[in-house]
This record gives C-alpha cells, sequence and structure tokens, in this order.
C-alpha cells in the first residue's frame, strides 16, 4: 500500500479535521511502507529488496478460493439472464442481501466450530472492518467520550476510532510478565484514569484473537472484562477479525460463545466487529460486518451503513462462496493447518537465531521480542534498531511503539503474505543481523 | 440497558427516517405493483433509478468475460485483485472513470485521475466531503427544493448545518444572486458559520440544469465570501443534449482568478448508470490538501475492488461508452416525454426539464389551500387512491406547496401506461378536486403567460408551462 506522508499546511477554508494529524499516517509505522514501496524484494528481480513483514495479509489459501470459483461457475457469474444482472446491479438496501448475511451468519458459526450461534437478522455489512469499528463507535460514544483498549494494539484503531469521532482511546496497559493478558487490575487502572481526566468511559474494545500479540483471549479473561463492563454500565466491542486464524479451533473462545452460554445476560451490552479481510484473504473486496447483540445499534448501524455498503456485485459473489458449507469447513480447516505451519517456521527459526517470541495460537504474524538487543530499555532504541532492521537487514517490521506497547523492544512480523522461500530468505537475514549483533553488544 | 447509553447522533433522528418521504416507501413496500401478481398494487415513483438500458450493459459484460474476475477467462486476476487495498485505488480503475466523466461532458473538460478519490456511493462522498470542509456547527448553503437525504449525509455524524437558498416557481426554481446573498445574510444572523455552497447540477429534484451564467454567478459568490463549492453532477449523463449541459469543470476555466481551491465535484455511477448497488462515488477536488485527506478517509468507504476490475474494462472501451452515453439519453428523453406529454392530455403540468429521472409535477390546482397540509392530505390521496409512490415536495424542502417529483426511469414502458392511465382517470373523474377557479388562477400567479392555447397545442409534445391557466381543457371549458 502506497502511503503519502503529505505534509499538510493549514488551509483556509478546511475543517479541523482535516488538518489534525489524527489520520495517524505520519506514525512511523508508515515508515516503512515506505521503504517497502521504494525498493520491494522480489525473488529473482530484486532479490535484495526489502522483504514486506508489515503487512498482516493471509495468502496461504487462494488456491482453495481460485478451485472453488473454477468449479463454481455459475453460481457466482450473474448468468445469462439480463434480469440477474440488472437485480444485483439496483440492489442498494442497507438490510444488504439476504442471502449473503445468512451466508455470513452461517461462516462466523462454523469459524467458532458451531459453538454460538449467530442470526443473519443481526448482521450489519460495511465495507471492511475499518468502517465497522467507526461505526460502532459512532454509535457507542459522543465525541470526547473514551473507549479503553489493551495495549499493545492495532495501530489503525488510532484513526479508526478517533479521527472523525472525536472519541479518545485509553490505553489499558498489558505488560510481558503475563503474557501481555489484559488483568481486572489494568482494566480498573485504566478506568480510573481516564476518570481523573474527566473522560467518560464508553467501552471496552477488544480484539481477540488480539492483533498485534497473535494469541487468543482466554475464556477466563473474557468473563472477567464482561464483569468489568457490565459493572461499570458499559460496552465491550470484540472485534474477532481473525477468528479463522486461529491455529487450532478449540483455544479460540468467542465472546459469542460467553454470552450464549450465559443465555445472553447483559449480550445488549455486546458487539462483535468481523470481516473477511483476513481469514478469507480478500481485503480489496471491502466486507466487514458489526454484529450486534442489542436491537437499536443494530438498527442504527444499518442505517449508517448507507456510508459504507458493501457492493452488490461482492454479496453476490461471496453469497455463494459462503454458502457452500462443504467447501467453508474444508477451507477453514485447512487454513488454520497452513497458517500454523507458517508460525511454528517462523518462530522456530527465530529460536534458532536466538529470539524469542509471545508464546502465540492464531493470527498472521508472531510478536517477536528483540529487548534483549536493544542498547537500552527505551523506545529510542526500538526505533533505532528498527531503523537498522528496515535499512539494512532489508526487511519491514513493526515496532511494538507503534501499537503503543509499553515495554520496548517487541515487534510484530507478519508471516502469511509471503512465499515459504521468501519467509527461509527473510529468516536468514535476521540470523545473519542477530549474529552480527550480538558480536557487538 | 437504557437508551441513554448509546451516543447522542446514535439517539436523534439525523438518519432521516422519520420523514414523511418514506411513508410513500412504506405503502409500496406493503402493496407492490407487479403487472400479473399485483396489478392493482402501488406503483413505485419515488425512486430515481435508472432502469431504462441494462440490456446494452448485459451485452458489454457477456462480450467481456475477463472483465469479472469469476470468469475462466478472468480468474487469474483473481487474486491480485483480492488483495490490494490500497486507497489509491487501481490506477487503470480511476483513468476509467474519469475517462467516463470526460465523456459524458463530450469531451469538453480532461479530468485528472490523480484527482479522483473513491467513496463510498455519492452518499459517502458528501458525507467525506462536509467532513472535510466544514466543522460541527457550521454551514452549507443548499437551494431548495434539494434531495432529502442530504439532510441525514452532510449532517448526521458531522454536525454540520444546512442553510436552504430558496428558490421559487416564480422563476422557474433557478439560483439567483440574491436568493444566495438573503440565505447568506440571515445565516450570519443566526451566528451560523457559512462554509460552502452545494449545487446539485443537473437538480434532483428539478430535472434542469444551471445555464452557464448562473454557474458564473454562483462561482463569483463563493470566491467573493472565500467559501467553498460543491457541484454533485450526478445526473450529468441523463442530460437529453449532451451538449447543452455545462459542467462546473467547465465555468472554473471561465471564470477569471477562480480560486481552484474551493472547487469541488461529487460524482457517481448510481445514476448515469444505473449501479446503484456498486456503490461507486467520487470525490473530485482542485484542492490539493482536500484530495489528500479525501483519500485518507475514503479508507471507510472504498470501493470493492471486484467492482473496480469490473468497471476498469468497462469504461475505457470508448466505443461502448459513447455508444451507452447517447443511447441512454435517447431512451430517458423518450420516457421522460411519455409521461409529460400524458399528463398534458389532461391538464397537468410540470417544471420544463430535460435532465434527470424525474420530473417536476404542478398539482398545485388540486390542493384546498395553497398549504403543506393540503399538500400532505393530497399526497396520501395519490398514494391510497391513485395507487402511485410519488414525492411530495415538502420532503425536498420546497419553498411552495402543491410540487410532486415524479420518477419514470424505474420502470418498464408497460407500467408507465398504467401509471399513466391512473392519473388521467383520477384527474378525469374528480375534477371537483381541482379547486382553483381561473380567478383564484389569476390573482396567485404573478407571471401569467397569456398566449391564447387552443387544446390541440396541449396536447402536442410541446411542455406546459405552470404558469398558463389557459392550457387546462378545464378552466377553457368553464369559459
Amino acid at each position: 500500500m502506497a502511503i503519502e506522508i503529505v505534509q499538510v499546511q493549514p488551509s483556509v477554508g478546511l475543517s479541523k479535521m482535516a488538518v489534525s494529524q489524527t489520520h495517524g499516517e505520519d506514525s512511523p509505522y508508515f515508515a516503512g511502507w515506505k521503504a517497502y514501496d521504494e525498493n520491494p524484494y522480489h525473488e529473482t528481480n530484486n532479490p535484495s529488496g526489502v522483504i514486506q513483514m508489515g503487512l498482516a495479509e493471509n495468502q496461504v489459501s487462494f488456491d482453495m478460493l481460485e478451485e472453488y470459483l473454477e468449479t463454481n461457475l455459475e453460481s457466482t457469474n450473474w448468468g445469462q439472464k439480463v434480469s440477474g444482472f440488472r437485480e444485483n446491479a439496483l440492489f442498494q438496501d442497507y438490510h444488504g442481501l439476504l442471502s449473503f448475511r445468512k451466508a455470513m451468519a452461517s461462516f462466523m458459526e462454523q469459524v467458532r466450530g458451531g459453538k454460538a450461534k449467530f442470526n443473519p437478522d443481526r448482521v450489519v455489512l460495511t465495507a471492511g472492518a475499518t468502517a465497522a469499528n467507526e461505526l460502532l463507535t459512532f454509535i457507542l460514544a459522543d465525541p470526547g467520550d473514551a473507549l479503553l483498549v489493551p495495549t499493545p494494539y492495532y495501530p489503525g484503531f488510532d484513526r479508526d476510532l478517533r479521527w472523525r469521532t472525536g472519541v479518545q482511546i485509553v490505553p489499558i496497559h498489558c505488560d510481558s510478565s503475563n503474557g501481555f493478558q489484559i488483568t481486572p487490575e489494568a482494566l480498573e487502572a485504566a478506568y480510573d484514569h481516564a476518570t481523573k481526566m474527566n473522560i467518560k468511559v464508553r467501552g471496552v474494545l477488544i480484539t481477540n484473537p488480539s492483533n498485534p500479540l497473535g494469541a487468543t483471549v482466554q475464556r477466563k479473561v473474557l468473563e472477567e472484562i464482561l464483569e468489568f463492563v457490565t459493572r461499570k454500565n458499559i460496552h465491550l466491542v470484540s472485534d474477532e477479525i481473525y477468528s479463522g486464524s486461529a491455529f487450532c479451533a478449540d483455544e479460540f473462545v468467542s465472546i459469542a460463545e460467553v454470552l450464549e452460554s450465559r443465555k445472553y445476560k447483559d449480550s445488549e451490552r455486546c458487539h462483535i466487529v468481523y470481516s473477511l479481510s483476513k481469514d478469507l484473504g480478500l481485503p480489496g473486496f471491502r466486507v466487514g460486518t458489526v454484529y450486534s447483540y442489542n436491537d437499536q445499534v443494530v438498527t442504527t448501524a444499518r442505517r449508517m451503513s448507507s456510508f459504507t455498503l458493501i457492493s452488490s456485485q461482492t454479496q453476490f459473489l461471496l453469497a455463494s462462496m459462503l454458502s457452500d458449507t462443504d467447501f467453508t469447513q474444508k477451507y477453514i480447516k485447512i487454513n488454520r493447518e497452513r497458517l500454523k505451519k507458517r508460525y511454528e517456521m517462523i518462530v522456530n527459526g527465530l529460536k534458532k537465531a536466538g529470539i524469542e517470541c509471545l508464546k502465540g495460537n492464531a493470527g498472521l504474524f508472531c510478536w517477536m521480542n528483540l529487548s534483549p538487543y536493544l542498547e537500552e530499555p527505551t523506545i529510542k532504541s526500538e526505533l533505532a534498531i528498527w531503523n537498522t532492521i528496515m535499512h539494512e537487514v532489508r526487511l519491514n517490521i513493526s515496532p511494538g511503539s507503534s501499537c503503543h506497547c509499553s515495554e520496548p523492544g517487541w515487534f510484530r512480523v507478519c508471516f502469511a503474505n509471503m512465499s515459504e522461500e521468501t519467509l527461509e530468505v527473510a529468516l536468514s537475514r535476521i540470523h545473519a543481523f542477530i549474529k552480527e549483533r550480538k558480536q557487538v553488544l | 440497558m437504557d437508551h441513554n447509553l448509546l451516543s447522542k447522533i446514535a439517539t436523534n433522528n439525523g438518519h432521516g427516517e422519520n420523514s414523511p418521504y418514506f411513508d410513500g416507501w412504506k405503502a409500496f413496500d406493503a402493496n407492490p405493483f407487479h403487472p400479473q401478481h399485483n396489478p392493482d398494487g402501488v406503483i413505485q415513483m419515488g425512486l430515481a433509478e435508472n432502469q431504462l438500458s441494462f440490456d446494452l450493459i448485459q451485452k458489454w459484460i457477456e462480450s467481456n468475460p475477463s472483465a469479472s474476475i469469476c470468469t475462466p477467462q478472468g480468474a487469474f486476476g483473481f487474486k491480485e485483485t483480492a488483495i490490494f487495498q490500497d486507497y489509491h485505488g487501481l490506477p487503470e480503475f480511476r483513468t476509467a472513470v474519469a475517462n467516463f466523466m470526460n465523456r459524458v461532458r463530450g469531451n469538453r473538460v480532461k479530468f485528472d485521475p490523480d484527482r479522483i478519490v473513491m467513496s463510498g456511493g455519492a452518499t459517502g462522498a458528501h458525507e467525506t466531503l462536509a467532513f472535510c470542509l466544514a466543522n460541527p456547527g457550521e454551514a452549507f448553503l443548499v437551494p431548495t427544493p434539494y434531495y432529502p437525504a442530504f439532510d441525514r449525509d452532510l449532517r448526521w455524524r458531522t454536525g454540520v448545518e444546512l442553510f436552504p437558498v430558496v428558490c421559487e416557481s416564480a422563476d422557474n426554481f433557478k439560483v439567483t444572486r440574491e436568493a444566495l446573498e438573503t440565505a447568506y445574510k440571515k445565516a450570519k444572523l443566526a451566528n451560523v458559520k457559512v462554509k460552502g455552497v452545494l449545487i446539485t447540477n443537473p437538480s434532483n429534484p428539478l430535472g434542469t440544469f444551471l445555464d452557464r451564467d448562473t454557474l458564473k454567478d454562483i462561482v463569483n459568490f463563493v470566491n467573493d465570501k472565500s467559501i467553498h463549492l460543491v457541484c454533485d453532477e450526478i445526473y450529468a449523463g441523463t442530460v437529453t443534449n449532451g451538449d447543452e449541459f455545462v459542467s462546473i469543470a467547465e465555468v472554473i476555466e471561465e471564470v477569471p482568478k477562480c480560486n481552484l481551491d474551493l472547487i469541488h465535484l461529487v460524482y457517481s455511477l448510481s445514476k448515469d448508470m444505473g449501479f446503484p448497488g456498486f456503490r461507486v462515488g467520487v470525490v473530485y477536488s482542485y484542492n490539493d490538501n482536500v484530495v489528500n485527506i479525501a483519500r485518507k478517509m475514503s479508507s471507510f468507504g472504498l470501493v470493492s475492488t471486484q467492482t473496480q476490475h469490473l468497471l476498469a474494462s468497462m469504461l475505457s472501451d470508448d466505443k461502448f461508452v459513447e455508444n451507452f452515453i447517447s443511447e441512454s439519453r435517447i431512451r430517458l428523453a423518450h420516457r421522460h416525454d411519455m409521461f409529460t406529454r400524458g399528463l398534458a392530455q389532461v391538464g397537468i403540468g410540470s417544471l420544463e426539464s430535460k435532465a434527470g429521472l424525474f420530473f417536476w409535477m404542478d398539482l398545485r390546482r388540486f390542493l384546498k389551500e395553497p398549504t403543506f397540509e393540503s399538500e400532505m392530505t393530497f399526497w396520501r390521496v395519490i398514494i391510497n387512491e391513485i395507487k402511485l409512490n410519488v414525492s411530495p415536495g415538502q420532503s425536498f424542502h420546497c419553498s411552495e406547496p402543491g410540487w410532486f417529483r415524479v420518477c419514470f426511469a424505474n420502470m418498464d414502458d408497460e407500467t408507465t401506461l398504467v401509471a399513466l392511465w391512473r392519473i388521467k382517470t383520477f384527474v378525469r373523474n374528480n375534477r371537483n378536486l381541482e379547486i382553483k377557479t381561473r380567478k383564484q388562477c389569476w390573482q396567485n400567479n404573478q407571471h401569467l403567460r397569456l398566449s391564447s392555447r387552443r387544446l390541440d397545442d396541449i396536447l402536442t409534445p410541446h411542455r406546459m408551462s405552470p404558469h398558463s391557466p389557459l392550457a387546462s381543457p378545464m378552466v377553457r371549458a368553464q369559459n
């Protein structure tokens, strides 16, 4: 993705929002992209280029999608009748194609191994999870209010939750002492901190499985969070965009399961965000959803989705694909296995180089610990080593500070957006780098 | 969980769905017309859709299978397309859209593909521009009557206000400099900071387009006040005679010292091509900063790359595009004439128009009183007795009661005839509803055309002026 880092001069007659920096693109997170764009790795044409490991994309399972298309031409195309195309091109109802909503609900159930049920009438469609998260924030909080978000978190939240909504993020600090898990103490501390600053807290937003940690949130923690939000009478948003990438189906517990097991008590404060960008590897299609257990939120979200509907052409294609449960069952299973294999490959490779990672069990990335290799335990040192990795080792990885991690030295390293060969090249570069670094330190 | 736990935005009426505009929809949804299954149902004439030229598109799609990433011929592009999420959009898509926009304007302008920013339909485009150009509490001036959903699109989540620029039937609803100045002063008196002017050209609901001089006046106005101009040209391709349409893109080249940083366009393929489901909106700005910021904001409403891919191919086929544009215009004009001629036969006039997917029907003389309550009452008669969902002028903030927007391009010929027949029958059977006598008409209309029209003049295919009571066969019969 080519990001322009352009200095916006305060221009006569633009809004404050337009000239603020809240879009977040001046973060170092994006400087790595620039380095990559200028010198992208290619196994034959540019073998010494920058390898992109900062992009959480799932490219390991396209063959299965392509095979599906080959064998299902009839249902994925509009067919010979004019009416098929016309009906689809005209369809702009913000409820979305019923067949597609049903297919999404069914897919979400399958991803959770049938351990939770999803009602198609609660599925609200948005153009990507980016839009879903923003939309929910508009609905749950007023400008100046806050959402509590555990650190480290996806850098894009700074823009998605805050930019146009005027809502703030107050961090729930997590650290490596317990594998960065969210604790009741951390929740209380964040809430108190906000209260002291006179900021009204409207909800907690978690990502489960976590980006950037690459780990699922344990059931016990989910229950504690649920108890906390109920006690404070606030909302809980669970971004489950990586739910299909949990390596073992059993290890992922969705908030939906927890709610179902409690017969949906207190569920009106709970909302789930999902998307097909990661599990199916289709970020270009802009398929996101808000799933809420609160009727008013569903109605309002649906109305708001007018600003960000999913192309009916894409709904049509995916309705067909996702309602083929034999296909989705097979896809989910094999996709998980491949991601697990990749994860093991990178984590073992890093271990051989003397680098530890957080024990992960999901996602398209691992959470790498380079703190033993920092000159000092500071963000400055972290960014220094990151710079070296970017320009000398030529790997674009994401520094923990851009994810608001409170401990310096952690890095998110993506592994699913490249071939195994490229991953081997990346690992050997890291190996060489650490070897050299050890000699220096 | 009590409702105070949602935001103000979530609990106010900014979504606009409580407007009476939607009551007609409900009536239609409850009892939709179908030529065979429900011939007495409500005919939908409140939906501005262009359904007249799908056959041309279907034919193109069949002959170009590689434009779809789901066909054997196109599937090789599936992965690349599905992964691409750059908010700049596929370069070939932007080039193709710019090309289409140029040709809709007879190649009199050349749009720069690098200024094309995607959005979630024109709906998303308007909201994005409002976020970029105005702070909460600041306002845009909008000529009335205007598209009802602007109230939601420009105001709901942005907190921006809309101030009406009142246009009147006496001027054929033209946008005048005086009206702009009046609105601007009024806003100032109310302590509201005006940040820009929003015009829709061709106009929804009027179906008219602005002449060159009016556009220049507007450009001069915004330059003098140093405020923005947003021009929604979503109906540009529906103008019967393409050569007559003047785009803001042409005018700014003719206004010396025009500050281009103030000029922004909104476009979409929903009307000209009939693809509202594909959500293809465009923000086009002459202001580099706005392009930049709007592009970042487009992350919240990008066009599916599957759709970008299809349209990149379709809209770069010049032969197809030229043929589509001209054929679509012909079909729209023909359908427009069918209605207006048919209505003229029973003495119903409409604002003279040569664009849009609708016309602005004059039913003032059917109102018991020249009030909006009467308009509402009569509208319910239209929905419940004539069984047509047309849109009452008040939902467009029209300053005068009695006008209705009637959409004509979202049905086939057969349904068109049924709709016409229903109106004609109603008018013939309900002469007593035409309250105004000739005397009242004389008193109410200040700009009377006293041409002595004969009955056959009415039946020939030219538009009737709404100011011509003599045109009504009823009135003539009373003489």
